[in-house]
């Protein structure tokens, strides 16, 4: 036996070990991911976490992003732009009306004839039911406002559409996951399917289930969108980063989506 | 004002001891870092943290650069009595913020 056959080996016991280990787990252990088939070998950035960060994460008084759901539930009732209209004015309770919907995003968009993301979603809701201006990427608000919206999901399945449309942007986004970019020549694959579990510096990398966006990252002391997540990995491989809405990330977002497809949401989620 | 979470169990009964929790959104800027333009970005910090109960101190912190943005404090407290718990973060360029929450006795 070669080398890396024996490692092979070992990873796949370690595998087979951990899969039994989580068959038995106890009933207080939990884990947003718990529900899951043992068999079923993603897991989410949460099962890698330092207990203390896990703690923040499950409970919503310590759980800093709850601060910005609050804020999001204020911009949910109050009206904006020309129609002098709310998100509730038609959505009216967002925990009956927005439960589910992060959880099918990025979603088919007829008019743009493109996958929009759930932040570009609640901005073309602005644009073309409040008659207002639409959001900075990234900006408090709109992040306020997609976690508010993204809560009423938590717990529920990623549940990618079955919708055609999509075949074409979701191929892409899999061959651009797949493709190697920038100066270090890096494919996302490379680390998050190939490498995922072992350590990059300090920091054990994650399987890149995109599962609680928006999160709220210790590293950023603030909430942050899936897409300021893909644009820190592709300067971290020296690429040039896509502007905010871009479409390559967008399909990159749709093909992430189908890849945790069945994974429970944990929106907003805590991460180090 | 800033958004603020606290967390005061209720139904504890007399002389039990509680977890208060508070969470305020500040950005703690340290006042060590330099912005886009390669200017020391000023620092802007919460100094001082005051729990008072009906007016008397029962619980004080003083916060400084290290502590990370929107802090979150958890301490205990024994229930002596019922009555109403003001929070007060006080920081720099002024900030000054008031919180109240009831505390009742079973």
């Amino acid at each position: 036996m070669t080398r890396l056959a024996a490692a092979r080996a070992c990873a796949m016991a370690a595998l087979v070990l951990a899969g039994a280990a989580a068959g038995t787990a106890p009933a207080g252990a939990q884990s947003p991911t718990s529900t899951r088939a043992a068999a079923d070998a993603r897991r989410s950035g949460f099962d890698d976490m330092s207990p203390q960060t896990q703690a923040m994460q499950r409970d919503d008084t310590q759980n800093p992003a709850m601060l910005f759901v609050a804020d999001g539930e204020a911009l949910w009732r109050r009206p904006a732009g020309g129609e002098g209209k709310s998100c509730a004015a038609c959505h009216a309770e967002a925990t009956t009306s927005m439960r589910g919907v992060a959880a099918r995003y990025p979603a088919f968009d007829a008019p743009l004839a493109r996958p929009v993301n759930l932040g570009e979603r609640v901005n073309l809701c602005r644009t073309r039911q409040q008659r207002a201006e639409a959001w900075r990427a990234e900006s408090p608000d709109l992040l306020a406002l997609e976690a508010y919206v993204a809560l009423q999901s938590r717990g529920q399945a990623i549940t990618p559409p079955n919708d055609d449309r999509l075949t074409p942007f979701r191929a892409r986004g899999a061959q651009r996951y797949r493709q190697r970019i920038g100066q270090l020549d890096l494919a996302c694959a490379q680390c998050h399917d190939d490498h995922a579990g072992n350590r990059l510096g300090g920091s054990t990398i994650p399987q890149g289930h995109p599962t609680g966006y928006p999160i709220y990252r210790l590293e950023w002391q603030g909430l942050g969108s899936l897409q300021r997540r893909l644009r820190g990995c592709y300067t971290g491989v020296r690429a040039e980063a896509p502007p905010y809405g871009a479409i390559e990330l967008v399909e990159l977002e749709l093909y992430l989506a189908s890849r945790a497809a069945g994974m429970t949401v944990e929106s907003p989620a805590v991460r180090p | 004002m800033a958004r603020t979470l606290v967390t005061v169990p209720q139904g504890a009964k007399r002389g039990e001891i509680v977890e208060i929790r508070v969470l305020i959104a500040h950005p703690m800027e340290t006042g060590f870092r330099a912005g886009p333009d390669g200017q020391r970005v000023p620092r802007d910090i919460l100094r001082r943290f005051t729990c008072r109960l009906d007016g008397e101190v029962v619980f004080a912190a003083e916060l400084f650069a290290a502590v990370s943005a929107n802090p979150y404090l958890a301490f205990p407290l024994r229930v002596d009595r019922a009555g109403t718990l003001t929070f007060t973060w006080e920081g720099d360029g002024g900030f000054a913020q008031t919180e109240t929450a009831t505390l009742a006795v079973s």
